[in-house]
């Protein structure tokens, strides 16, 4: 049914529908609407789970933690500090193959302080084990849900998977959703099904101790479900697409690319800004296109460098930025294209919710087509 | 033997943990030295030297992680550390 909702209540509602058994949060600021709905939905009896209060975000995935390993479907979700507070949970929750799924509104990291969105703080996390989708639009937002729940608890993935989206440009924003009703959902979202679970009478431990002699072989096991996910994920967007008419089996996907000869490259909410500024420059008689990157993580090495193999140029839209190296996308990119010889040139944008416009696209067109880029974008140079 | 997913375990795997593979230094023991005074036995953090023939005592090498208390404390020297090849 369609309806117009602020992202982050669209995304609750994704939650509630994927039928969560426990929520553990810690809605400080900076938050979104999403826990704050959920809160709302479990006291109201519209959605029968346990929600557990604790005393900070390391608490509040750690309580994810025992619940996903008891058996249940877990959820929470954060942002930007409270994510980098998660820090050690995050890594632990991957490395004992706790599928539980999370939502970041992607914001900036602390100092300086800032509220507004980058995609620095998921970003930061890209070498934990998770999985990262990046949402365009707010229905992506909420598609995105239903099928990281089915794709992590995947007996062959159980992988925990970050949602995000834009901190405020989609977080807090209303557009018309087409919200999926609960028999839809229970169709395509089977209960979980646990592989093993804590059960005091038949006791277990989770992520116990590794030698030297096993380390190494663990973490080539999670490198090896994370690649092998990518099947995954696109057999279950083919089913939803089946399902539903919406498709997200293609981890990239281009728009007015197939004759382009400037790529640009791009996850998240941005994407949307950058497809209405190549309708203009193709208007002008510019050919521009763009690859939108769905999932970051596992990385879609093969299907970028198919997608980009005709293009003469290629710009890479980083929010984020590995201080001292490049934007994490850019690195993707051209380690995707290493071989191919085609240019591939970083522009670092929108960090700590710096507006980029359709002119700033253009602007970013007119500039690799220079050769100029691996930069910061738009630095405002009189303050420096 | 495939790994157990996410390294789980069921209990007692502190049996079946050979501490003996985190070794550097192995202790051998010299019984020309050994005047069976069972210091050596008493000090082991792991309890993992035991009365062996003729009341002499040897290390259990199965889970000995060579901390080398033993050849510290010996009063007549009749334990050396050697490094062990792998």
């Amino acid at each position: 049914m369609m309806e117009i909702t602020e992202g982050s209540h669209a995304v609750a509602e994704a939650v509630r529908l994927c039928r969560p058994q426990v929520i553990s949060a810690y809605p400080i600021t900076p938050q979104t609407h999403v826990v704050e709905a959920l809160a709302d939905m479990v006291a109201n009896c519209q959605l029968d789970a346990e929600y557990i209060t604790v005393e900070n975000e390391l608490s509040a995935l750690s309580a994810c933690i025992g619940a996903s390993a008891a058996g249940s479907r877990t959820y929470s979700a954060t942002t930007s500090q409270g994510l980098a507070l998660m820090f050690e949970v995050c890594f632990n929750a991957a490395g004992m193959r706790l599928p539980i799924v999370m939502s970041i509104a992607n914001r900036a990291l602390g100092a300086p302080l800032s509220i507004w969105n980058d995609q620095q703080d998921s970003i930061s996390l890209r070498d934990s084990g998770w999985l990262q989708f990046y949402a365009e639009d707010n229905q992506e937002a909420t598609d995105l849900h239903y099928i990281a729940y089915r794709v992590a608890e995947d007996h062959s993935v159980l992988l925990p998977a970050f949602v995000c989206f834009d901190g405020f440009i989609l977080s807090h924003t209303y557009e018309p959703i087409d919200m999926l009703s609960q028999e839809d959902i229970d169709r395509f979202l089977p209960e979980f099904t646990p592989y093993e679970r804590l059960d005091a009478a038949d006791p277990i431990s989770f992520g116990m101790y590794a030698t030297p002699d096993y380390y190494l072989e663990f973490r080539y096991e999670m490198d090896r479900a994370l690649k092998e996910s990518k099947a995954i994920i696109q057999n279950t967007g083919k089913e939803f697409a089946r399902m539903f008419g919406r498709d997200y089996s293609a981890m990239v996907e281009g728009y007015r690319l197939e004759d382009a000869d400037t790529a640009i490259v791009a996850l998240g909410s941005i994407c949307g800004t950058t497809k209405d500024s190549i309708d203009e420059m193709r208007d002008e008689g510019k050919k521009v296109g763009l690859l939108k990157i769905r999932v970051f993580r596992p990385f879609p090495t093969e299907d970028v460098a198919k997608a980009l193999a005709h293009v003469k140029r290629v710009a890479v839209l980083d929010k984020n930025i590995s201080l001292g190296a490049k934007g994490a996308v850019a690195l993707e990119v051209k380690d995707a294209l290493y071989s191919s010889g085609i240019p591939v040139k970083d522009y670092i944008i929108g960090l700590g919710g710096r507006d980029v416009r359709k002119k700033d696209i253009k602007a970013i067109v007119a500039l690799v087509e220079k050769g100029q880029g691996d930069m910061f974008y738009g630095l405002r140079t009189e303050v420096l | 033997m495939a790994l157990a997913v996410g390294c789980r375990g069921r209990p007692g795997k502190s049996r079946d943990n050979k501490t003996g593979s985190w070794r550097v230094f192995k202790p051998v023991f010299d019984r020309e030295k050994c005047t069976k005074c069972g210091l050596c036995m008493t000090l082991c953090p792991e309890g993992c030297i035991h009365e062996t023939v003729e009341d002499f005592v040897d290390p259990d090498y199965t889970y000995c992680k060579g901390c080398g208390i033993c050849a510290e404390e010996c009063p007549g020297e009749a334990i050396e550390m050697k490094q062990e090849e792998k």
